[in-house]
């Protein structure tokens, strides 16, 4: 059984561009749900707000690269208005089952045929990413060893001993851009949740009759909370789309906003970087399963009779949910958290 | 995930549809139920005044395609004298007429059986269609047989007013099917406060309980279905004992506890995945019934059959709500669980009790699903969504409004697809789902309060 290949593979996945897109998600739905208790199940549904207005502007619309970048983030923020009017005044579960639904409609009406001409239906869409890979500083011709650090016709390779880790040129360009925007969220939202606002939003997660009581407009720190938290989530949609170079309604389930909570939860909820470690141990731990399983079956080590290949997937899905539920009841304020700041109830 | 696997493969392979100009013509891919590639079917187009333009056979990979000169009408053949012994256009379709206006994708949807209500269809007679709905009720409910490729048979215009009954028909079979789960739900709701998003699987669990029965160790239907719902509430009752008892007693949030619903949901979808695997199954009876026809209506006798036997339940659950000491007890209960223990209620009893008939409900549910439809691990989760509309709709917590807004959903839904696509028909109730936050929270049956 290859060790080198699996642990090689799971640390790429820990710190590469699919993790980038879903701690960013994750930071948005960090400070809806942790900071402010806003039960938002359709993150997915903001991500592909991001996702669709891109490459809907870019490819359709002819738009420039960048407008198509606000184009994506005004349909977050219209999303967000549409989801929070009738819904924030209400009781937490309600939000829930708005958000779940309204992810189905998005997902289900961009890939609904009739509107192919515009969305690309269940194939989804492409070509609207040379903007973006034209702005790719790494070379893709580059070739120069340097220590453990090789640089192979534009593949960086990093070499220690007991894994490596290994991009592609465009993974770098999109990794930079992604931890970048990490960066830049993660000091923003520090800065907020710091703030008299911030804490006024906290306030609202522990009692919101409290907040209302001395003055505070609830509906519109809600608001708030909502739509920054989309608008983060729709960058993560850019970030999803480029790094794949292509839209897919079916990337936009609602298992995609689950698994946000997986990681939020595994991170530590109302935590600056809960979010971000629970992305990096969510995608080692999935790498880590399914390739150390795959090579398991692969290497005869576990019989095929005990585990298929295609039962691989299922497996690491059911312990991702397994997870989730031992989680929350043993240590639902994860790795980072304060027990004290998830005492949530809607009662 | 897999999905977004195929999304990264289909990125790196070659993908046309978001393409420059493309050339005219049309082009499908001929698979079985298990997406196995049908070959050597002989399809044949022909335009509008009946000259045959090309025949093709579809290849290894099941493609066909055939090259057209002039945007126009066309009218597509499949040969099903060429197809694999047992296989049968699904919809009882093997001929299409298409607008073509650009590179056009065809869609035989091939099964080993027809559709319930559907009549074999003689090539040239395309006129009258009886059985109208290529798609029948809970088709759609797990969509990747379907929604994947176009439904033209939804498209053409159908007859009219028979087709509209034909739909209510079917809308109030899956509206009974929606409530049968509804109610559980919703009972559950009003006594704990939980919002459960794993009573989907509940309905899944059903289905697959029934096929197990059914299938590997040979019961008849019936017995099996039997077995499945007893199971379902045997796995209502272990729910609440097991895990969400300890977890009252323990103190833990409402949110909490919705999020452990959520992780609860996936282990069991997966769980059913790996020891069943994604295909969809059926059971070995009632499948390819001979439908009745009554004229303005045709329906398979099955649906008639699990229509009126949910009817049935749905009806005692509400008179035992009405008139017995429990259901009065649970009723008590859902409204004020305080007060009614000091009364003298055991609440963790009657919840107990609204887990376990919830449980089986759901999975009743499920079993009448699978006649209709087969099995698939999926299939609760898609229903998930509509019988939340159906008990917000009705009022959260609530076993009436649940019922009546059951019934409004699955109606919506199916009469929905009269006026937009088939396959738009979920969105439109979801849709409905928003507007009803928006204007009328509390639901039909609701009581008016605050709820913020």
């Amino acid at each position: 059984m290859d060790w080198h290949f699996v642990f090689s593979q799971a640390l790429t996945q820990a710190i590469g561009p699919t993790m980038l897109v879903y701690a960013l998600a994750a930071i948005g739905l960090n400070l809806q749900f942790g900071y402010t208790g806003l039960l938002n199940f359709g993150q997915a549904a903001f991500a592909a707000m991001g996702a669709y207005g891109l490459a809907i502007g870019v490819v359709v619309l002819d738009l420039p690269f960048w407008w198509g970048i606000g184009l994506g983030l005004a349909s977050a923020v219209v999303l967000a208005l549409l989801l929070g009017i009738p819904t924030l005044r209400l009781r937490a579960d309600y939000l829930a089952i708005v958000t779940i639904a309204a992810a189905e409609i998005v997902r289900r009406t961009a890939r609904a045929t009739g509107l192919s001409e515009y969305t690309g239906g269940s194939d989804g869409m492409r070509g609207f990413s040379e903007p973006f890979f034209a702005m790719n500083p790494y070379p893709s011709e580059a070739t120069w060893t340097f220590l453990f650090a090789s640089m192979d016709g534009g593949r960086l390779k990093l070499d220690f001993l007991l894994f490596d880790l290994q991009y592609s040129n465009r993974d770098l360009w999109v990794m930079t851009v992604g931890w970048v925007l990490v960066a830049f969220f993660l000091v923003l939202l520090g800065l907020l949740v710091r703030s008299p606002w911030g804490r006024v939003l906290k306030g609202i997660r522990e009692d919101e009759e409290a907040v209302r009581s001395l003055g505070k407009n609830v509906f519109a720190y809600k608001m708030q909370a909502l739509v920054i938290g989309g608008l983060i989530g729709a960058v993560a949609g850019f970030l999803f789309a480029l790094s794949r170079a292509n839209v897919q309604p079916d990337t936009f389930i609602t298992d995609f906003t689950f698994y946000l909570y997986v990681i939020i939860i595994l991170g530590g909820a109302a935590r600056l970087f809960g979010p971000v470690l629970g992305a990096a141990l969510f995608w080692f731990l999935y790498s880590f399963l399914s390739q150390g399983l795959n090579q398991g079956i692969r290497s005869g080590a576990i019989p095929e009779d005990w585990l298929s290949a295609t039962q691989v997937g299922p497996l690491v899905f059911f312990l991702v949910g397994l997870s989730m539920v031992l989680l929350l009841i043993y240590r639902p304020q994860g790795i980072l958290g304060d027990r004290r700041e998830l005492t949530l109830d809607v009662r | 995930m897999s999905a977004a696997f195929a999304g990264l493969l289909l990125g790196l392979g070659v993908n046309s549809s978001a393409g420059a100009q493309e050339a005219l013509g049309v082009h499908g891919t001929l698979e079985d139920q298990q997406d196995q590639p049908v070959a050597g079917v002989t399809i044949t187009v022909a335009d509008a005044s009946g000259t045959e333009i090309a025949a093709v056979e579809s290849g290894a990979d099941g493609a066909w395609a055939v090259e057209l000169d002039a945007e126009g009408t066309y009218v597509v053949t499949l040969d099903e004298s060429t197809l694999p012994d047992g296989l049968l256009v699904r919809n009882g379709r093997p001929q299409l007429e298409v607008e073509v206006s650009s590179n056009r994708a065809v869609l035989f949807p091939l099964d080993t059986q027809l559709a319930e209500g559907v009549e074999p269809q003689q090539p040239g007679d395309d006129a009258t269609d009886a059985g109208g709905e290529s798609d029948s009720p809970e088709e759609e409910t797990s969509d990747a047989d379907t929604e994947d490729g176009e439904q033209l048979g939804a498209i053409e215009d159908e007859g009219g007013s028979t087709r509209a009954i034909s739909l209510l028909v079917s809308g109030l079979h899956f509206g009974l099917m929606i409530a049968l789960a509804a109610v559980g739900l919703s009972m559950v709701f009003g006594t704990t406060g939980l919002t459960n998003f794993a009573h989907g699987d509940l309905i899944t669990f059903g289905g697959v309980m029934a096929l197990m029965f059914n299938v590997a160790f040979g019961l008849p239907v019936w017995v099996a279905a039997i077995l499945a719902v007893a199971l379902g509430g045997a796995f209502g009752w272990a729910q609440d004992f097991g895990l969400w008892a300890p977890l009252r007693r323990k103190g833990i949030g409402l949110i909490s506890m919705m999020i452990i619903s959520i992780g609860l949901a996936l282990l069991i979808r997966f769980a059913t995945l790996f020891f069943f695997g994604g295909q969809r199954e059926r059971y070995n009876e009632y499948v390819g019934q001979k439908p009745w026809d009554l004229g303005w209506l045709v329906i398979a006798p099955k649906e008639v059959v699990t229509g009126i036997i949910a009817l049935v339940v749905c009806v005692a659950v509400a008179l035992a709500l009405l008139f017995t000491r429990l259901g009065k007890a649970t009723r008590a209960v859902a409204d004020n669980p305080a007060l009614a223990e000091s009364t003298g209620i055991d609440v963790n009893q009657v919840i107990r009790l609204v887990w376990t008939i919830g449980g089986a409900l759901a999975a009743m549910s499920g079993v009448f699903l699978s006649i209709s439809d087969g099995v698939k691990f999926d299939m609760g989760q898609h229903l998930l969504l509509l019988v939340f509309a159906a008990v917000v709709l009705g009022g959260l917590g609530t076993a009436f409004g649940a019922f009546i807004g059951s019934m409004l959903i699955g109606v919506f839904v199916q009469m929905s697809t009269l006026v937009i696509a088939p396959e738009l028909k979920y969105v439109g109730a979801l849709a409905v789902l928003i507007i009803i936050m928006l204007t009328r929270p509390q639901g039909i049956l609701g009581r008016r309060e605050r709820i913020g």
